[in-house]
C-alpha cells in the first residue's frame, strides 16, 4: 500500500467512514511503513478522550465498558472500543471474546467496536493500541474505552496511553494489604468498586477511599473519587460518566503535572525493560542460558546476559 | 503477508443457544494460529455484518442448528456484500441437510458448510486455501 493510498484512507476515516476505520485498524495491527504514513497524515486530528479501563480478570471490564457506553450514548456522544485479549503463546493466535458481554451495543451504528489480540506485549496493552485509539480520534467519536487484558497488580501500561486510567476494583478480592502494595492502585484516575449490589462492596468501598486519602499527595488537584457501579442494576452508571467526563475537562485546563511526569518516567522505564529485553534476546548467549534453565541459577543466568550484551551491544538484523 | 494471523468472526445466528460446536471452532482456529473474534449467540444478520465490517474480518463463521438455516444464512450473505464486504469467506456448520446444503453452497454464497463430526483440520486447511487465495487477488 503506497502513500497516496494511506493518505486517502486517512481522509475517508476523518470523514467517518466506518469500512475504512475498520480497514486502517487492520493496517495498523500489521505494523510497519503504512504505520507511520497513517500517523503522519492524522497527526493532530481528533479531539475525543482516551479512557484505559483495567482491572483484575473478572472485576466486570467489559460490563462496565458496556453500561458507560450506553450512557455516554445516551448523552449523544458517539463511542469508540478497542478490547484486548491476550494471543495464545503457543500459536500466536486468539480468541477475542469481549463482544460476547457488549451484546446490547451491537448493531447501534454510534458505537465501534475493535477487538485486538495482544501479541503477546507485557502489560496487558497491545503496542498498537494507541495508534488503533488515534484512528478513533480522527474518525470523530468522543470518547475511546479501551478495555485491557485482566491485568495484575504490576500491569500499569495502561498510563502510558490512556488519559484517564479507570481501575474496577471487585469486592471481596483480598485484603486491604492487597490494594496497598503498588502498582495499579497508585496510577488510577478514578477507580471503581464493580457488583456493588454485593453484600460485601460496601467494605470494600470503605477501604479503598480510606487509602487512596491515604495515599494523595498534598499537592494534587485532581482528587480520585471512588465510586460504586452495578453493572447487573445499573447503578452508579451516570455518576461515573461524570467523572470520567470530569477528569478529561480537567486534564484541559491541567496540562502538566507532577502526574504525568511520573506516567513519562513509568513509560521509559517500561520502554528501557521491553527493548532490553528484546535486545537480549537477540544474543547469541540467549539459546545458550535457555538449554542451562533449571541447572543454573537465573540471577547468574541473566548476569552473563547482560555481560555479553555489553560486550557485544546490539544484534544487526 | 502470510505470517499475518487470518481474522475470523465466529457467529451464531438465530435463536438456539446451542454454542459447543461454535466454540469448539473458535478454539480450533485459534490454535491455528487465527485471530478469532466470538461474538457468542442471538446474533441478527445485522449484528453480524456490523461485526464483521467492525473487525474487519477476511472470515465469517456461522454455526446454525435452529433449523432456521435457509433464511438466516442467505441473509448474512446478502447484507455482508451490500455492505462491501463480499471478500469475506462464509463457512457454515450446524445440522443441515445435504440438499439445503448444495442450495446454499450453489446460489445463495456460502463457500463451504460442514457438518457434525467434520474433522477440524478439514476447516482449517479450507479457510487458509481461501483466503489465501483471496488475498493474493485483492
Amino acid at each position: 500500500m503506497n502513500d497516496a493510498t494511506v493518505q486517502q484512507l486517512a481522509n475517508e476515516v476523518r470523514r467517518g467512514d466506518r469500512r475504512a476505520l475498520a480497514r486502517a485498524l487492520t493496517l495498523i495491527d500489521r505494523g510497519g511503513a503504512p504505520v507511520r504514513s497513517l500517523r503522519r497524515a492524522l497527526a493532530g486530528y481528533g479531539v475525543g478522550s482516551l479512557v484505559g479501563i483495567t482491572g483484575a480478570p473478572g472485576a466486570g471490564k467489559s460490563s462496565l465498558t458496556t453500561v458507560i457506553t450506553q450512557e455516554l450514548r445516551q448523552r449523544g456522544m458517539q463511542v469508540g472500543i478497542i478490547a484486548v485479549d491476550p494471543s495464545s503463546p503457543l500459536s500466536g493466535g486468539s480468541l477475542l471474546g469481549d463482544r460476547i458481554r457488549m451484546y446490547d451495543l451491537a448493531g447501534d451504528s454510534g458505537v465501534f467496536i475493535r477487538s485486538m489480540a495482544n501479541r503477546g506485549q507485557y502489560g496487558g496493552l497491545a503496542a498498537t493500541t494507541l495508534d488503533a485509539a488515534m484512528l478513533m480520534r480522527a474518525a470523530g467519536f468522543g470518547m475511546v474505552l479501551l478495555e485491557t487484558v485482566g491485568a495484575g497488580q504490576s500491569d500499569v501500561a495502561v498510563v502510558d496511553v490512556a488519559d484517564t486510567v479507570l481501575l474496577v476494583e471487585a469486592p471481596g478480592m483480598g485484603d486491604e494489604v492487597q490494594s496497598i502494595k503498588a502498582g495499579l492502585l497508585e496510577v488510577a484516575d478514578v477507580i471503581v468498586v464493580s457488583k456493588s449490589d454485593r453484600p460485601d462492596a460496601p467494605a470494600t468501598l470503605q477501604q479503598l477511599r480510606a487509602l487512596v486519602r491515604m495515599q494523595m499527595d498534598s499537592d494534587a488537584v485532581w482528587s480520585v473519587p471512588v465510586l460504586p457501579v452495578s453493572a447487573l442494576r445499573q447503578t452508579g452508571v451516570a455518576a461515573l460518566v461524570d467523572a470520567l467526563l470530569a477528569h478529561a475537562q480537567w486534564l484541559q485546563t491541567h496540562p502538566v503535572t507532577w502526574r504525568q511526569q511520573r506516567r513519562q518516567l513509568l513509560a521509559l522505564q517500561r520502554a528501557l525493560e521491553s527493548q532490553l529485553r528484546d535486545a537480549v534476546q537477540q544474543l547469541p548467549g540467549w539459546t545458550t542460558a535457555l538449554a542451562q534453565l533449571g541447572q543454573s541459577d537465573s540471577d547468574v543466568l541473566a548476569r552473563q546476559l547482560l555481560e555479553e550484551f555489553v560486550v557485544n551491544g546490539f544484534t544487526k538484523e | 503477508m502470510s505470517d499475518v494471523p487470518i481474522r475470523v468472526l465466529v457467529a451464531k445466528p438465530g435463536l438456539d443457544g446451542h454454542d459447543r460446536g461454535a466454540k469448539v471452532i473458535a478454539r480450533a482456529l485459534r490454535d491455528a494460529g487465527m485471530d478469532v473474534i466470538y461474538t457468542g449467540i442471538g446474533q441478527t444478520p445485522h449484528m453480524i455484518v456490523e461485526a464483521a465490517l467492525q473487525e474487519d474480518v477476511e472470515v465469517v463463521g456461522l454455526s446454525i442448528l435452529s433449523g432456521a438455516h435457509m433464511t438466516l444464512l442467505p441473509k448474512v450473505a446478502t447484507q455482508l456484500r451490500e455492505a462491501g464486504l463480499g471478500h469475506c469467506v462464509i463457512v457454515a456448520g450446524g445440522i443441515i441437510p445435504a440438499e439445503d446444503s448444495a442450495l446454499l453452497t450453489s446460489q445463495y454464497g456460502i463457500d463451504a458448510i460442514y457438518g457434525p463430526g467434520t474433522n477440524t483440520d478439514e476447516i482449517v486447511a479450507f479457510i487458509r486455501t481461501t483466503v489465501a487465495a483471496r488475498r493474493a487477488t485483492l
